[in-house]
Protein backbone atom coordinates (compact mmCIF):
# COMPACT_ATOMS: atom_id res chain seq x y z
CA UNK A 1 0.00 0.00 0.00
CA UNK A 2 2.84 2.30 1.04
CA UNK A 3 4.81 1.13 -2.28
CA UNK A 4 2.19 2.19 -4.34
CA UNK A 5 1.48 5.68 -3.04
CA UNK A 6 5.24 6.29 -3.23
CA UNK A 7 5.60 5.09 -6.81
CA UNK A 8 3.38 7.86 -7.65
CA UNK A 9 4.78 11.01 -5.37
CA UNK A 10 4.63 13.89 -7.28
CA UNK A 11 6.40 16.87 -5.52
CA UNK A 12 4.85 19.27 -4.33
CA UNK A 13 4.47 22.33 -6.69
CA UNK A 14 7.90 24.16 -6.87
CA UNK A 15 7.54 27.42 -5.54
CA UNK A 16 9.69 30.83 -6.45
CA UNK A 17 12.32 29.74 -9.55
CA UNK A 18 10.80 28.05 -12.94
CA UNK A 19 11.11 24.23 -13.50
CA UNK A 20 14.71 23.39 -15.06
CA UNK A 21 13.74 19.65 -15.89
CA UNK A 22 10.52 18.47 -16.90
CA UNK A 23 10.24 14.46 -17.58
CA UNK A 24 6.97 13.05 -18.33
CA UNK A 25 6.05 9.67 -18.64
CA UNK A 26 9.36 8.30 -20.00
CA UNK A 27 9.64 5.06 -21.55
CA UNK A 28 12.14 3.45 -23.05
CA UNK A 29 12.62 -0.53 -24.33
CA UNK A 30 16.01 -2.04 -26.22
CA UNK A 31 14.05 -5.12 -27.79
CA UNK A 32 12.24 -6.69 -25.19
CA UNK A 33 13.90 -5.12 -22.04
CA UNK A 34 11.93 -2.38 -20.53
CA UNK A 35 15.03 -0.06 -19.51
CA UNK A 36 12.59 2.78 -18.37
CA UNK A 37 8.81 2.21 -17.67
CA UNK A 38 6.59 5.58 -17.27
CA UNK A 39 9.05 7.48 -15.34
CA UNK A 40 7.92 11.44 -14.32
CA UNK A 41 9.65 14.07 -12.38
CA UNK A 42 10.06 17.59 -12.67
CA UNK A 43 13.65 19.25 -10.93
CA UNK A 44 13.50 23.04 -9.84
CA UNK A 45 15.91 25.36 -10.78
CA UNK A 46 18.83 25.27 -8.32
CA UNK A 47 18.27 21.92 -7.07
CA UNK A 48 20.57 19.03 -6.73
CA UNK A 49 18.36 16.23 -7.84
CA UNK A 50 19.90 12.67 -6.99
CA UNK A 51 18.95 9.78 -8.75
CA UNK A 52 19.64 6.62 -7.12
CA UNK A 53 19.48 3.16 -7.61
CA UNK A 54 20.91 -0.24 -8.11
CA UNK A 55 22.60 -1.19 -11.61
CA UNK A 56 20.02 -1.37 -14.36
CA UNK A 57 17.51 0.09 -12.69
CA UNK A 58 17.45 2.89 -16.02
CA UNK A 59 19.50 5.96 -14.37
CA UNK A 60 21.68 6.38 -17.41
CA UNK A 61 18.82 5.93 -19.74
CA UNK A 62 16.97 8.20 -18.17
CA UNK A 63 19.26 11.09 -18.45
CA UNK A 64 20.87 10.08 -21.28
CA UNK A 65 17.25 10.20 -22.77
CA UNK A 66 16.99 13.63 -20.96
CA UNK A 67 20.27 15.38 -22.66
CA UNK A 68 19.35 13.87 -26.15
CA UNK A 69 21.77 11.41 -26.38
CA UNK A 70 19.11 8.43 -26.44
CA UNK A 71 15.72 9.16 -28.15
CA UNK A 72 12.87 8.10 -25.92
CA UNK A 73 9.94 5.54 -27.13
CA UNK A 74 6.97 7.56 -25.43
CA UNK A 75 7.32 10.26 -23.15
CA UNK A 76 7.88 14.07 -22.80
CA UNK A 77 11.50 16.16 -21.80
CA UNK A 78 11.76 19.81 -21.49
CA UNK A 79 15.13 21.14 -20.19
CA UNK A 80 14.43 24.80 -19.53
CA UNK A 81 11.08 24.33 -21.65
CA UNK A 82 13.22 23.05 -24.21
CA UNK A 83 12.84 19.65 -25.87
CA UNK A 84 15.91 17.97 -26.98
CA UNK A 85 14.77 16.34 -29.84
CA UNK A 86 13.44 19.70 -31.46
CA UNK A 87 16.17 22.25 -29.64
CA UNK A 88 19.11 19.90 -29.42
CA UNK A 89 21.34 22.63 -30.31
CA UNK A 90 20.43 25.20 -27.71
CA UNK A 91 20.05 22.19 -24.72
CA UNK A 92 23.68 21.90 -25.83
CA UNK A 93 25.16 24.76 -25.20
CA UNK A 94 22.87 25.34 -21.54
CA UNK A 95 23.20 21.30 -20.60
CA UNK A 96 26.65 20.00 -19.12
CA UNK A 97 27.27 16.43 -19.56
CA UNK A 98 29.42 14.15 -17.50
CA UNK A 99 29.17 10.59 -19.02
CA UNK A 100 29.55 7.48 -17.61
CA UNK A 101 31.80 6.37 -19.79
CA UNK A 102 34.56 8.38 -21.64
CA UNK A 103 38.02 8.68 -22.37
CA UNK A 104 40.23 11.29 -24.36
CA UNK A 105 42.97 10.60 -26.39
CA UNK A 106 45.72 9.75 -24.65
CA UNK A 107 48.45 11.50 -25.59
CA UNK A 108 46.88 15.35 -25.20
CA UNK A 109 47.44 17.17 -22.09
CA UNK A 110 44.65 18.06 -19.93
CA UNK A 111 45.25 21.75 -20.73
CA UNK A 112 44.68 21.02 -24.55
CA UNK A 113 41.87 18.96 -23.92
CA UNK A 114 40.40 22.13 -21.44
CA UNK A 115 41.05 24.65 -24.21
CA UNK A 116 39.36 22.79 -26.81
CA UNK A 117 36.25 22.18 -24.59
CA UNK A 118 36.29 25.76 -23.85
CA UNK A 119 36.59 27.22 -27.65
CA UNK A 120 33.07 25.25 -27.74
CA UNK A 121 31.10 27.67 -25.69
CA UNK A 122 30.46 31.44 -26.11
CA UNK A 123 30.61 32.31 -22.61
CA UNK A 124 32.78 29.35 -20.86
CA UNK A 125 34.29 29.20 -17.33
CA UNK A 126 38.03 30.44 -16.63
CA UNK A 127 40.13 26.85 -16.71
CA UNK A 128 42.24 28.04 -14.37
CA UNK A 129 39.52 28.55 -11.62
CA UNK A 130 38.10 25.66 -12.48
CA UNK A 131 41.32 23.05 -12.54
CA UNK A 132 42.09 24.87 -9.01
CA UNK A 133 38.64 23.62 -7.47
CA UNK A 134 38.91 20.11 -9.31
CA UNK A 135 42.34 20.03 -7.86
CA UNK A 136 43.86 19.54 -11.05
CA UNK A 137 46.07 22.83 -11.48
CA UNK A 138 49.15 20.60 -11.54
CA UNK A 139 48.18 18.60 -13.72
CA UNK A 140 47.71 20.63 -16.77
CA UNK A 141 50.56 19.85 -18.52
CA UNK A 142 50.23 15.85 -17.89
CA UNK A 143 49.20 13.63 -20.93
CA UNK A 144 45.63 12.68 -20.66
CA UNK A 145 46.68 8.84 -20.64
CA UNK A 146 49.20 9.13 -17.45
CA UNK A 147 46.54 10.53 -14.71
CA UNK A 148 45.07 7.94 -12.57
CA UNK A 149 41.27 7.23 -12.91
CA UNK A 150 40.07 9.75 -10.20
CA UNK A 151 42.02 12.57 -12.18
CA UNK A 152 40.36 11.33 -15.32
CA UNK A 153 36.94 11.47 -13.30
CA UNK A 154 37.48 15.11 -11.90
CA UNK A 155 38.67 16.43 -16.10
CA UNK A 156 35.33 15.27 -16.81
CA UNK A 157 33.64 16.54 -14.44
CA UNK A 158 35.65 20.17 -15.21
CA UNK A 159 34.86 19.86 -19.08
CA UNK A 160 30.82 19.26 -18.07
CA UNK A 161 31.42 22.16 -16.38
CA UNK A 162 33.30 24.32 -18.57
CA UNK A 163 30.47 25.82 -20.73
CA UNK A 164 28.99 27.44 -17.86
CA UNK A 165 25.59 25.26 -18.23
CA UNK A 166 22.76 25.98 -16.50
CA UNK A 167 21.69 22.44 -15.84
CA UNK A 168 25.02 19.87 -14.94
CA UNK A 169 23.98 16.47 -15.51
CA UNK A 170 26.90 14.18 -13.58
CA UNK A 171 26.61 10.33 -14.12
CA UNK A 172 28.46 8.62 -11.05
CA UNK A 173 30.63 11.70 -10.66
CA UNK A 174 32.41 10.64 -7.80
CA UNK A 175 33.14 6.80 -8.47
CA UNK A 176 36.83 5.83 -8.80
CA UNK A 177 37.68 8.73 -6.19
CA UNK A 178 39.55 8.43 -2.97
CA UNK A 179 37.26 9.84 -0.03
CA UNK A 180 39.20 13.23 -0.27
CA UNK A 181 38.42 14.00 -3.55
CA UNK A 182 35.28 13.07 -2.99
CA UNK A 183 34.59 15.35 -0.28
CA UNK A 184 36.07 17.98 -2.72
CA UNK A 185 34.03 17.16 -5.30
CA UNK A 186 30.82 17.85 -2.91
CA UNK A 187 32.73 20.92 -1.96
CA UNK A 188 32.75 22.08 -5.74
CA UNK A 189 29.37 20.48 -6.92
CA UNK A 190 27.64 22.97 -3.38
CA UNK A 191 29.71 25.69 -4.85
CA UNK A 192 28.33 25.63 -8.58
CA UNK A 193 24.68 25.07 -7.28
CA UNK A 194 25.68 28.23 -4.95
CA UNK A 195 25.81 29.86 -8.32
CA UNK A 196 22.30 28.70 -9.34
CA UNK A 197 23.31 25.75 -11.66
CA UNK A 198 20.59 22.86 -11.43
CA UNK A 199 22.70 19.36 -10.98
CA UNK A 200 21.39 16.07 -11.71
CA UNK A 201 22.94 13.59 -10.12
CA UNK A 202 22.92 9.88 -10.81
CA UNK A 203 24.81 8.24 -7.84
CA UNK A 204 24.47 4.93 -6.07
CA UNK A 205 26.51 6.71 -2.79
CA UNK A 206 23.96 6.74 -0.05
CA UNK A 207 26.38 9.18 1.66
CA UNK A 208 26.80 11.34 -1.69
CA UNK A 209 23.25 11.55 -2.05
CA UNK A 210 22.24 12.50 1.57
CA UNK A 211 24.71 15.22 1.61
CA UNK A 212 24.08 16.96 -1.49
CA UNK A 213 20.63 16.43 -2.90
CA UNK A 214 17.35 18.06 -2.33
CA UNK A 215 15.13 15.49 -3.17
CA UNK A 216 16.26 11.74 -4.40
CA UNK A 217 14.26 9.51 -6.91
CA UNK A 218 15.16 6.15 -6.31
CA UNK A 219 14.94 4.02 -9.40
CA UNK A 220 14.37 0.69 -9.35
CA UNK A 221 13.90 -1.83 -12.50
CA UNK A 222 12.85 0.99 -14.74
CA UNK A 223 10.43 3.35 -12.50
CA UNK A 224 10.53 5.19 -9.42
CA UNK A 225 9.68 3.68 -6.54
CA UNK A 226 10.12 6.51 -4.51
CA UNK A 227 10.68 10.42 -4.57
CA UNK A 228 11.36 12.18 -1.60
CA UNK A 229 14.17 14.17 -0.11
CA UNK A 230 17.22 12.11 1.69
CA UNK A 231 15.27 12.71 5.48
CA UNK A 232 11.97 12.06 4.24
CA UNK A 233 13.13 8.87 2.05
CA UNK A 234 14.58 7.38 5.19
CA UNK A 235 11.57 8.47 7.63
CA UNK A 236 9.07 6.90 5.59
CA UNK A 237 11.13 3.68 5.19
CA UNK A 238 11.32 3.38 9.10
CA UNK A 239 8.14 4.86 10.26
CA UNK A 240 10.00 7.21 11.89
CA UNK A 241 13.37 7.28 14.44
CA UNK A 242 14.86 4.59 16.74
CA UNK A 243 16.06 4.53 19.93
CA UNK A 244 18.19 1.85 21.27
CA UNK A 245 18.75 1.37 25.07
CA UNK A 246 19.85 -1.43 27.39
CA UNK A 247 16.95 -1.17 30.34
CA UNK A 248 18.22 -1.52 33.98
CA UNK A 249 15.29 -4.38 35.00
CA UNK A 250 12.80 -6.50 32.48
CA UNK A 251 9.33 -4.47 32.13
CA UNK A 252 5.99 -4.63 30.12
CA UNK A 253 6.22 -3.61 26.51
CA UNK A 254 3.05 -2.34 26.86
CA UNK A 255 4.47 0.83 29.03
CA UNK A 256 5.96 1.96 25.94
CA UNK A 257 3.76 1.30 23.38
CA UNK A 258 1.26 3.12 25.13
CA UNK A 259 3.04 6.11 24.14
CA UNK A 260 2.12 8.19 21.43
CA UNK A 261 3.89 8.07 18.48
CA UNK A 262 5.45 4.94 19.14
CA UNK A 263 4.61 2.49 16.27
CA UNK A 264 7.21 -0.25 17.05
CA UNK A 265 8.94 -2.56 20.55
CA UNK A 266 11.61 -4.96 19.68
CA UNK A 267 14.16 -6.75 21.56
CA UNK A 268 17.42 -7.46 20.13
CA UNK A 269 19.17 -9.52 23.16
CA UNK A 270 18.96 -7.66 26.10
CA UNK A 271 18.54 -4.43 24.70
CA UNK A 272 15.20 -2.39 23.07
CA UNK A 273 14.46 -1.16 20.02
CA UNK A 274 12.08 1.92 20.03
CA UNK A 275 10.15 2.98 16.52
CA UNK A 276 8.46 5.77 16.39
CA UNK A 277 8.12 9.84 15.62
CA UNK A 278 8.01 13.00 18.05
CA UNK A 279 10.39 13.45 20.70
CA UNK A 280 10.94 9.87 20.60
CA UNK A 281 13.99 9.72 23.38
CA UNK A 282 12.26 12.03 26.03
CA UNK A 283 8.89 10.17 25.71
CA UNK A 284 10.75 6.60 26.35
CA UNK A 285 12.91 7.78 28.84
CA UNK A 286 10.36 9.75 31.16
CA UNK A 287 8.12 6.59 30.83
CA UNK A 288 10.82 3.91 31.99
CA UNK A 289 11.30 6.94 34.43
CA UNK A 290 7.76 6.92 36.21
CA UNK A 291 8.18 3.13 36.29
CA UNK A 292 11.02 3.12 38.25
CA UNK A 293 13.44 2.16 35.37
CA UNK A 294 16.20 3.50 33.83
CA UNK A 295 17.32 3.44 30.15
CA UNK A 296 21.12 2.38 29.91
CA UNK A 297 23.44 2.90 26.91
CA UNK A 298 20.89 5.40 24.79
CA UNK A 299 21.59 5.44 21.37
CA UNK A 300 19.02 7.42 18.68
CA UNK A 301 19.18 6.07 15.37
CA UNK A 302 17.66 8.14 12.49
CA UNK A 303 17.57 5.87 9.94
CA UNK A 304 19.99 6.58 7.00
CA UNK A 305 18.93 6.85 3.25
CA UNK A 306 20.91 3.48 2.80
CA UNK A 307 18.05 1.71 5.24
CA UNK A 308 15.28 3.54 2.89
CA UNK A 309 17.06 2.18 -0.30
CA UNK A 310 17.03 -1.62 0.72
CA UNK A 311 13.63 -1.62 2.49
CA UNK A 312 12.70 0.70 -0.92
CA UNK A 313 13.55 -1.81 -2.95
CA UNK A 314 14.18 -4.65 -1.35
CA UNK A 315 9.83 -3.99 -1.01
CA UNK A 316 9.34 -3.13 -4.22
CA UNK A 317 11.07 -6.39 -5.51
CA UNK A 318 9.39 -8.62 -2.97
CA UNK A 319 5.90 -7.56 -4.33
CA UNK A 320 6.69 -8.40 -7.42
CA UNK A 321 7.63 -11.39 -6.54
CA UNK A 322 3.97 -12.46 -4.87
CA UNK A 323 2.52 -10.74 -7.87
CA UNK A 324 3.97 -13.52 -10.40
CA UNK B 1 32.67 15.40 -47.81
CA UNK B 2 31.23 18.54 -47.23
CA UNK B 3 28.43 16.23 -46.37
CA UNK B 4 30.05 15.78 -43.27
CA UNK B 5 30.55 19.08 -42.25
CA UNK B 6 27.19 20.63 -41.60
CA UNK B 7 27.82 23.57 -39.38
CA UNK B 8 25.90 24.83 -36.98
CA UNK B 9 25.54 28.04 -36.45
CA UNK B 10 25.95 28.04 -32.86
CA UNK B 11 29.01 26.69 -32.20
CA UNK B 12 32.09 29.16 -31.95
CA UNK B 13 34.09 29.32 -35.07
CA UNK B 14 37.23 29.26 -32.84
CA UNK B 15 36.29 25.84 -31.92
CA UNK B 16 37.40 24.48 -35.12
CA UNK B 17 41.05 26.15 -35.09
CA UNK B 18 41.11 24.09 -31.28
CA UNK B 19 40.26 20.78 -32.75
CA UNK B 20 42.49 21.16 -35.75
CA UNK B 21 45.44 22.19 -33.06
CA UNK B 22 44.97 19.28 -31.33
CA UNK B 23 44.30 16.76 -34.06
CA UNK B 24 47.75 18.00 -35.11
CA UNK B 25 49.28 17.70 -31.87
CA UNK B 26 48.43 14.15 -31.98
CA UNK B 27 49.57 13.34 -35.52
CA UNK B 28 52.85 14.95 -34.02
CA UNK B 29 52.57 13.06 -30.95
CA UNK B 30 51.95 9.52 -33.01
CA UNK B 31 54.18 9.57 -35.64
CA UNK B 32 53.43 6.51 -37.46
CA UNK B 33 51.44 8.01 -39.98
CA UNK B 34 54.53 11.04 -40.70
CA UNK B 35 56.85 8.08 -40.63
CA UNK B 36 55.35 5.40 -42.58
CA UNK B 37 53.30 8.18 -45.25
CA UNK B 38 56.42 10.79 -45.54
CA UNK B 39 59.05 9.05 -44.50
CA UNK B 40 58.95 5.55 -46.27
CA UNK B 41 58.02 6.95 -49.57
CA UNK B 42 60.43 9.62 -49.54
CA UNK B 43 63.29 6.67 -48.40
CA UNK B 44 62.43 4.58 -51.32
CA UNK B 45 62.11 7.40 -53.69
CA UNK B 46 66.33 8.22 -52.95
CA UNK B 47 66.63 4.67 -53.07
CA UNK B 48 65.33 4.34 -56.77
CA UNK B 49 66.90 7.47 -57.65
CA UNK B 50 70.61 6.17 -56.85
CA UNK B 51 70.23 2.88 -58.75
CA UNK B 52 71.65 3.88 -62.19
CA UNK B 53 69.36 1.28 -64.04
CA UNK B 54 66.11 2.66 -62.64
CA UNK B 55 67.32 6.39 -64.28
CA UNK B 56 67.23 4.66 -67.82
CA UNK B 57 64.73 4.97 -70.15
CA UNK B 58 62.53 1.90 -70.96
CA UNK B 59 60.65 0.95 -74.09
CA UNK B 60 58.26 -1.32 -72.30
CA UNK B 61 57.78 1.58 -69.87
CA UNK B 62 57.06 4.18 -72.90
CA UNK B 63 60.03 5.33 -72.78
CA UNK B 64 60.20 6.48 -69.29
CA UNK B 65 62.64 5.44 -66.65
CA UNK B 66 61.36 3.35 -64.05
CA UNK B 67 62.02 6.02 -61.66
CA UNK B 68 59.93 8.64 -63.55
CA UNK B 69 57.46 5.23 -63.37
CA UNK B 70 57.48 5.73 -59.41
CA UNK B 71 56.98 9.23 -58.74
CA UNK B 72 53.50 9.03 -59.14
CA UNK B 73 53.65 5.47 -57.71
CA UNK B 74 55.76 7.18 -54.49
CA UNK B 75 52.53 9.85 -54.39
CA UNK B 76 49.92 7.22 -54.31
CA UNK B 77 51.73 5.51 -51.73
CA UNK B 78 52.13 7.98 -49.47
CA UNK B 79 48.25 9.55 -50.04
CA UNK B 80 47.59 5.95 -49.46
CA UNK B 81 48.74 5.19 -46.54
CA UNK B 82 47.57 8.47 -44.67
CA UNK B 83 44.14 7.77 -46.02
CA UNK B 84 43.90 3.93 -45.73
CA UNK B 85 46.24 3.15 -42.59
CA UNK B 86 45.85 5.92 -40.27
CA UNK B 87 42.74 7.92 -40.74
CA UNK B 88 40.31 5.41 -40.23
CA UNK B 89 42.17 3.73 -37.15
CA UNK B 90 41.63 7.16 -34.76
CA UNK B 91 37.92 7.71 -35.91
CA UNK B 92 37.27 4.20 -35.01
CA UNK B 93 39.11 4.34 -31.63
CA UNK B 94 37.47 7.63 -31.07
CA UNK B 95 33.63 6.46 -31.48
CA UNK B 96 35.09 2.98 -29.18
CA UNK B 97 35.90 5.35 -26.38
CA UNK B 98 32.66 7.51 -26.53
CA UNK B 99 34.77 10.58 -27.59
CA UNK B 100 32.35 10.84 -30.51
CA UNK B 101 29.30 10.34 -28.11
CA UNK B 102 30.85 12.80 -25.70
CA UNK B 103 31.41 15.62 -28.38
CA UNK B 104 27.92 15.10 -29.19
CA UNK B 105 26.79 16.46 -25.76
CA UNK B 106 28.29 19.88 -26.70
CA UNK B 107 27.40 22.87 -29.25
CA UNK B 108 30.08 21.68 -31.19
CA UNK B 109 28.98 18.46 -33.35
CA UNK B 110 31.13 15.39 -33.88
CA UNK B 111 31.59 15.93 -37.52
CA UNK B 112 33.98 18.40 -36.89
CA UNK B 113 36.47 16.73 -35.27
CA UNK B 114 36.55 14.65 -38.16
CA UNK B 115 36.56 17.26 -40.54
CA UNK B 116 39.75 18.18 -38.30
CA UNK B 117 41.33 15.16 -38.91
CA UNK B 118 40.59 15.49 -42.56
CA UNK B 119 42.40 18.34 -42.42
CA UNK B 120 45.49 17.27 -41.03
CA UNK B 121 45.44 14.29 -42.75
CA UNK B 122 45.21 16.28 -46.00
CA UNK B 123 47.98 18.40 -44.74
CA UNK B 124 50.49 15.86 -43.95
CA UNK B 125 49.54 14.36 -47.71
CA UNK B 126 50.43 17.61 -49.32
CA UNK B 127 53.71 17.55 -47.31
CA UNK B 128 54.28 14.57 -48.79
CA UNK B 129 53.88 15.88 -52.17
CA UNK B 130 55.92 18.21 -52.34
CA UNK B 131 58.44 17.22 -50.83
CA UNK B 132 58.80 13.68 -53.48
CA UNK B 133 58.27 15.85 -56.42
CA UNK B 134 61.28 17.99 -54.75
CA UNK B 135 63.53 15.67 -54.36
CA UNK B 136 62.85 14.03 -57.79
CA UNK B 137 62.81 17.28 -59.77
CA UNK B 138 66.25 18.91 -57.63
CA UNK B 139 68.34 15.87 -56.59
CA UNK B 140 67.32 13.20 -59.52
CA UNK B 141 66.72 15.67 -62.58
CA UNK B 142 63.14 14.61 -62.82
CA UNK B 143 61.23 16.96 -65.31
CA UNK B 144 58.93 19.31 -63.71
CA UNK B 145 55.46 18.09 -63.93
CA UNK B 146 54.24 18.73 -67.41
CA UNK B 147 50.61 20.06 -66.66
CA UNK B 148 50.29 21.34 -63.08
CA UNK B 149 46.89 22.08 -63.08
CA UNK B 150 45.89 18.71 -64.40
CA UNK B 151 48.36 17.27 -61.65
CA UNK B 152 46.07 18.98 -58.96
CA UNK B 153 43.18 18.17 -60.22
CA UNK B 154 44.12 14.39 -60.20
CA UNK B 155 45.27 15.01 -56.68
CA UNK B 156 42.74 16.25 -55.05
CA UNK B 157 39.85 13.52 -56.62
CA UNK B 158 42.73 11.15 -55.61
CA UNK B 159 42.86 12.46 -52.42
CA UNK B 160 39.14 12.86 -52.07
CA UNK B 161 38.49 8.79 -53.60
CA UNK B 162 40.96 7.73 -50.74
CA UNK B 163 39.42 9.87 -47.87
CA UNK B 164 35.79 8.68 -48.72
CA UNK B 165 37.15 4.72 -48.83
CA UNK B 166 38.86 5.13 -45.33
CA UNK B 167 35.58 6.88 -44.13
CA UNK B 168 33.39 3.83 -45.19
CA UNK B 169 35.95 1.57 -43.68
CA UNK B 170 35.54 3.58 -40.33
CA UNK B 171 32.19 3.38 -40.91
CA UNK B 172 31.99 -0.17 -40.65
CA UNK B 173 34.96 -1.31 -38.53
CA UNK B 174 33.51 -1.39 -35.02
CA UNK B 175 36.72 -2.53 -33.45
CA UNK B 176 40.38 -0.62 -33.62
CA UNK B 177 41.60 -4.11 -34.57
CA UNK B 178 38.58 -4.80 -36.99
CA UNK B 179 40.03 -1.33 -38.58
CA UNK B 180 43.66 -2.38 -38.91
CA UNK B 181 42.74 -5.56 -40.28
CA UNK B 182 40.25 -3.97 -43.44
CA UNK B 183 42.81 -1.54 -43.95
CA UNK B 184 46.25 -3.54 -44.40
CA UNK B 185 43.87 -5.85 -46.31
CA UNK B 186 42.58 -3.20 -48.86
CA UNK B 187 45.64 -1.14 -48.85
CA UNK B 188 48.22 -3.42 -49.82
CA UNK B 189 46.01 -5.61 -52.73
CA UNK B 190 45.07 -2.05 -53.87
CA UNK B 191 49.02 -0.86 -53.95
CA UNK B 192 49.43 -3.70 -56.29
CA UNK B 193 47.60 -2.36 -58.46
CA UNK B 194 48.91 0.63 -58.57
CA UNK B 195 52.59 -0.74 -59.91
CA UNK B 196 53.91 -0.14 -56.28
CA UNK B 197 55.89 -3.94 -56.64
CA UNK B 198 55.66 -4.54 -60.35
CA UNK B 199 55.24 -2.06 -63.10
CA UNK B 200 51.25 -2.31 -64.14
CA UNK B 201 52.31 -1.32 -67.95
CA UNK B 202 53.94 -5.09 -68.09
CA UNK B 203 51.12 -6.23 -66.35
CA UNK B 204 49.10 -8.88 -68.36
CA UNK B 205 46.04 -7.18 -70.18
CA UNK B 206 43.23 -8.39 -67.62
CA UNK B 207 45.51 -7.29 -64.53
CA UNK B 208 46.13 -4.46 -66.44
CA UNK B 209 42.33 -3.47 -67.12
CA UNK B 210 41.38 -4.13 -63.02
CA UNK B 211 44.40 -1.71 -62.14
CA UNK B 212 42.88 1.18 -64.86
CA UNK B 213 39.72 0.94 -62.42
CA UNK B 214 40.92 0.13 -59.10
CA UNK B 215 41.14 3.56 -56.73
CA UNK B 216 44.99 3.85 -56.49
CA UNK B 217 45.74 2.46 -60.36
CA UNK B 218 43.61 5.43 -61.57
CA UNK B 219 45.52 8.12 -58.96
CA UNK B 220 48.58 6.36 -60.54
CA UNK B 221 47.93 7.21 -63.98
CA UNK B 222 46.20 10.24 -63.77
CA UNK B 223 49.31 11.45 -61.88
CA UNK B 224 51.49 10.17 -64.63
CA UNK B 225 49.54 11.68 -67.62
CA UNK B 226 50.14 14.84 -66.18
CA UNK B 227 53.38 14.78 -64.73
CA UNK B 228 54.81 13.03 -68.69
CA UNK B 229 52.68 14.04 -71.00
CA UNK B 230 49.58 16.59 -70.04
CA UNK B 231 45.99 17.14 -69.10
CA UNK B 232 45.27 13.29 -67.78
CA UNK B 233 42.78 11.29 -69.83
CA UNK B 234 39.09 11.84 -68.63
CA UNK B 235 38.99 7.77 -67.75
CA UNK B 236 41.07 7.87 -64.46
CA UNK B 237 39.34 10.98 -63.66
CA UNK B 238 36.32 9.84 -63.85
CA UNK B 239 37.31 6.43 -62.24
CA UNK B 240 38.37 8.66 -58.38
CA UNK B 241 35.32 11.06 -58.90
CA UNK B 242 33.03 7.66 -58.90
CA UNK B 243 34.94 6.30 -56.09
CA UNK B 244 34.66 9.37 -54.17
CA UNK B 245 30.98 9.22 -54.64
CA UNK B 246 29.97 6.18 -54.15
CA UNK B 247 32.20 5.66 -51.11
CA UNK B 248 31.59 9.10 -49.84
CA UNK B 249 27.76 8.24 -49.91
CA UNK B 250 28.48 4.76 -48.19
CA UNK B 251 30.31 6.17 -45.65
CA UNK B 252 27.64 9.09 -44.97
CA UNK B 253 24.96 6.13 -44.87
CA UNK B 254 26.47 3.91 -42.51
CA UNK B 255 29.33 5.83 -40.47
CA UNK B 256 28.10 5.85 -36.78
CA UNK B 257 28.70 8.22 -34.01
CA UNK B 258 28.49 5.60 -31.04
Amino acid sequence: MRTQMMTRTREPGQAAGGTAIEIGHLRKAYGALVAVDDVSFSVAEGEIFGILGPNGAGKTTTVECAVGLRSPDAGTIRLMGLDPRTDRDRIREIVGVQLQQSAFPAKLRVGEILREFRSFYRDPSDVTDLVEALGLAGKLPAYYRSLSGGQRQRLSVALALIGRPKIAVLDEMTTGLDPQARRDAWQLIEGIRAGGVTIVLVTHFMEEAERLCDRVALFDSGRIVALDTPAGLAARARGGKTVRFLPSAPFDDRLLTEIPGVTRVEHEGQHVIVTGTGELVNAVILALHAAGLAALDVQLDTSSLEDAFVRLTGTHLHQEGEQS
Amino acid sequence: MTAFVIARPRAPRAAFGQIVLNEARLAWRQPAGLIVGIGISVGLLVIFGEVPVFRQSSGGLGGLSPFDVYIPILITFAIGVIALMYLPGPLVSYREQGILRRLSTTPVPASWVLAGQLVVQACLMLVAVFVLLLVSIVFFGAGAPKNPGGLILALVLSIAALFTIGLAIAAVAWTTSAARGIMAGTFYPLMFFAGLWYPVQLLPGALQAISHFSPLGAAVQAMQDSMDTGFPPATPLLVLAGYALVFGFLAKRFFRWE
